[in-house]
């Protein structure tokens, strides 16, 4: 329109903090859901949303009407257009409350079994402290998972994003034992929950799921496209998970906004394992000046959940 | 007239003709483990992979196990006859013909374990389709082929003199179709100087070939699990080091091998004492090799203490400590003890001895593959004991009952086509060849 070319990504940037802040608009009305798209042929509900157009515009519409992209499995391989995806967590305020994991497993269809988010208690050494550690994929810039696909089923694209085409995946989990950090999850079998999807299958939404394939976090890329942030972002009650692209140089966690560099230079952000080479494009920002005991991770949690801890050094250290 | 009373044929002509009641027994038997097998795999098909103990955490278990442990068993016939006959070792006739079914067979096998682990079985021509030659997994796939292709046309070299005994022994007591079988893949050969002089090149160039492609398939096999990041694998030992425990297991497969057969069709006075104590002497030779990049691998990992390292060292010593102490010491010490002192060195012990070898060699491709699963860099949370520890369901035993019993039924079969022991070649340099190497 009457933007040059020269302050185009100064627009794509103040756009992008706009979509931010309504996401984090989206989760204050409690639905959480927000999409561009409209599908003429749901019922309505009579309930509105507000929703961002592709042209940034905000406008109303019915909740009913409401449906996500979802672009051809070649489509998804080229990647979101000038953008490079990033994504930094807070381990100062993360205290297990779950919802990134709970939200992830609703919006991707999930089975209880298959967890994209998992939340580690972690303990780097004896005497250092214990923290709760949120992982989600990394989406490295070295990916080893990509290097072994023997079909090319899972990519790399220019965004950043690792995706998986489960309709091309044989399932043979060579980048299950390629990943160091055991972000890939197997669908063992033909879970229920695939059945929820009824949409047509998409790579970017990773859903429905296929039995037999890989599947693992997908950075939510048809959230992105419609200017959200991912399902666990705009999930986390404490804003631990920020999100964000490194060339627009902002991570948002939907309330608060911060320039990405100066966030990882002022609070030692560090990426984990580091030594490995695999470039990851998910920054923590050190367990400091924390807002919650670790103890408080325990809280509510399911009796299942709470057994995973049991044998960490934490747990065993901390017996009743 | 002259030749067939030099047949050493006609010894032979009754195991291919009659089958005992025993060994129909002894078929009934394999094809029922076959079933059981089969049964398995329909489980496996109809409910998923989640019949299997694989899970997230360990997403490659005793087929992968199976997989590495054939493809050695096949490497170690390759090696052995192509060698024994490059060298023209004297003794080689007798049990060179078993080596290289070995061979054949186990390369059938193994693939087939490959192929039980994998999610999608019908997606499996993406493989070829969209193949990548980035991925390990498509330099197996382009090895295994081209070893598969290359030991079945050695193999067939090697028995083409016998097929021609066969068309021409009159005597023969057996079906005309098996007949008609023998006469068209003889493919005339009648033994011309010309043809024989051309059938050693081929069988020279085809044993040269054989030794190299199986050095490439093992190599690349480790590196599916070398070139990953994870602590145990990630070694650059493995290439070689699996070279040598696949030789080493192949080894004492044959020794075993050439017991049952010794016993089942009366060899005693073809397979000696002196044919055990010289592959004795080659698995002794492999065992030292072994023990020694056993070692080299463990003492690096040990001596630096890397903390994933040393977690992988711990979980061995602990939840692995029998099968880490039978594959790692008793497999290396028991062969030299009992063949390097000759007191020891007699057929029963020698056999025994296989026997151990070869199971330790399994459990030590089993403490390969497991604990590094079950240790990864991220500590494994999880509240559900089988996404913690791997443990193989019936349906992975079953198959791998299957698997053996598959090799089994196809050595007999194998033997009832062809003699076990090269009939042309006894022929030709007689009995009286008894001298050891």
């Amino acid at each position: 329109m009457e933007e040059t070319s020269n302050n185009c990504q100064k627009n794509s940037r103040r756009q992008f903090l706009k979509k931010g802040i309504i996401a984090g608009a989206g989760v204050a009305l409690g639905g959480g859901l927000i999409a561009a798209y409209v599908d003429a042929t749901a019922a309505e509900t009579g309930e509105k949303v507000k929703v961002l157009t592709t042209n940034g515009e905000i406008m109303e519409v019915d909740k009913g009407l409401l449906k996500l992209p979802r672009v051809s499995t070649e489509e998804s391989h080229k990647g979101i257009p000038g953008r490079k995806f990033v994504m930094v967590i807070d381990l100062g305020k993360c205290k297990n409350a779950r919802k990134c994991v709970e939200a992830c497993q609703k919006g991707h269809h999930l089975p209880k079994s298959q967890e994209f988010m998992k939340v580690y208690l972690l303990q780097d050494s004896e005497k250092t402290s214990p923290y709760w550690f949120p992982k989600p994929c990394f989406h490295c810039d070295n990916p080893l998972c990509v290097s072994v696909c023997p079909v090319g089923a899972t990519y790399k694209r220019s965004d950043g994003i690792v995706l998986i085409d489960n309709e091309r995946c044989i399932g043979c989990k060579f980048c299950m034992t390629g990943c160091p950090y055991s972000t890939r999850v197997f669908a063992w079998k033909h879970y229920a929950e695939f059945d929820e999807d009824k949409e047509p299958y998409s790579p970017e939404a990773g859903s429905p799921g296929r039995e037999g394939t890989v599947s693992k976090c997908d950075f939510c890329p048809d959230l992105i496209r419609v200017g959200k942030v991912p399902y666990c972002v705009s999930a986390c009650p404490m804003g631990v998970i920020y999100f964000g692209d490194v060339d627009e140089d902002t991570v948002t966690n939907g309330t608060e906004t911060y320039q990405f560099s100066k966030l990882i230079s002022d609070r030692a952000g560090y990426r984990y394992l580091e030594t490995l080479g695999t470039r990851p494009c998910v920054y923590y920002l050190p367990p400091v000046e924390r807002q919650f005991e670790v103890e408080r991770g325990f809280g509510d949690l399911d009796p299942a959940i709470k057994e995973r801890y049991k044998d960490t050094p934490y747990s065993k250290k901390n017996k009743p | 007239m002259e030749l067939q009373q030099k047949n050493p044929l006609k010894e032979f002509a009754p195991q291919l003709e009659r089958t005992s009641i025993q060994g129909y027994a002894w078929i009934l038997f394999l094809l029922m483990v076959i079933g059981l097998g089969v049964f398995a795999f329909l489980n496996q098909v109809i409910y998923g992979h989640e019949v299997t103990g694989m899970r997230d955490n360990v997403v490659w278990g005793v087929y992968i196990v199976n997989f590495i442990f054939f493809m050695g068993v096949s490497y170690a016939g390759a090696l052995i006859s192509g060698t024994l006959h490059l060298f023209k070792t004297a003794w080689r006739k007798p049990i060179i013909r078993m080596a290289e079914f070995i061979t054949v067979i186990s390369l059938l096998i193994g693939p087939c374990f490959i192929l039980l682990c994998i999610g999608r079985l019908d997606r499996l021509p993406y493989l070829v389709l969209f193949g990548r030659i980035q991925s390990p997994i498509t330099w197996d796939v382009i090895a295994i082929s081209t070893d598969i292709f290359g030991c079945f046309i050695f193999l067939y070299l090697a028995v083409l003199r016998d097929l021609a005994t066969l068309r021409d022994y009159e005597l023969l007591q057996l079906p005309n179709w098996r007949k008609k079988i023998y006469k068209a893949l003889a493919l005339g050969y009648t033994g011309t100087p010309e043809q024989q002089q051309r059938l050693n090149r081929a069988t020279d160039i085809m044993a040269a070939m054989v030794i190299s492609i199986a050095i490439i398939v093992y190599s690349v096999l480790a590196w599916i699990f070398s070139v990953t990041l994870q602590p145990g694998w990630h070694s650059t030992i493995f290439g070689p080091y699996f070279v040598i425990a696949a030789v080493y297991s192949g080894s004492a497969v044959l020794i075993l091998c050439m017991w049952v057969f010794r016993k089942v069709y009366h060899l005693e006075e073809y397979i000696t004492k002196k044919h055990f104590v010289a592959v004795g002497v080659i698995m002794l030779v492999l065992a030292a090799f072994f023990g020694y990049f056993t070692f080299s691998d463990y003492l690096t990992k040990w001596y630096g203490s890397e903390k994933n390292d040393e977690l992988l060292i711990q979980l061995l010593f602990k939840e692995f400590y029998w099968p880490f102490i039978i594959s790692n010491y008793v497999g290396v010490l028991l062969p030299l003890l009992v063949i390097g002192i000759a007191k020891l060195r007699t057929i029963t012990n020698i056999t025994l001895t296989a026997i151990v070898v070869i199971i330790a060699l399994w459990l030590n491709r089993y403490i390969i593959v497991v604990p590094t699963l079950e240790s990864p860099y991220l500590p494994i949370q999880d509240a559900r004991p089988e996404w913690l520890n791997y443990t193989a369901t019936w349906v992975e035993w079953s198959l791998t009952a299957a698997g053996v019993a598959v090799f089994c039924l196809l050595f007999t079969l194998a033997s009832k086509f062809i003699t076990i022991v090269p009939v042309s070649g006894l022929e030709g340099e007689g009995k009286k060849e008894d001298v050891l190497i």
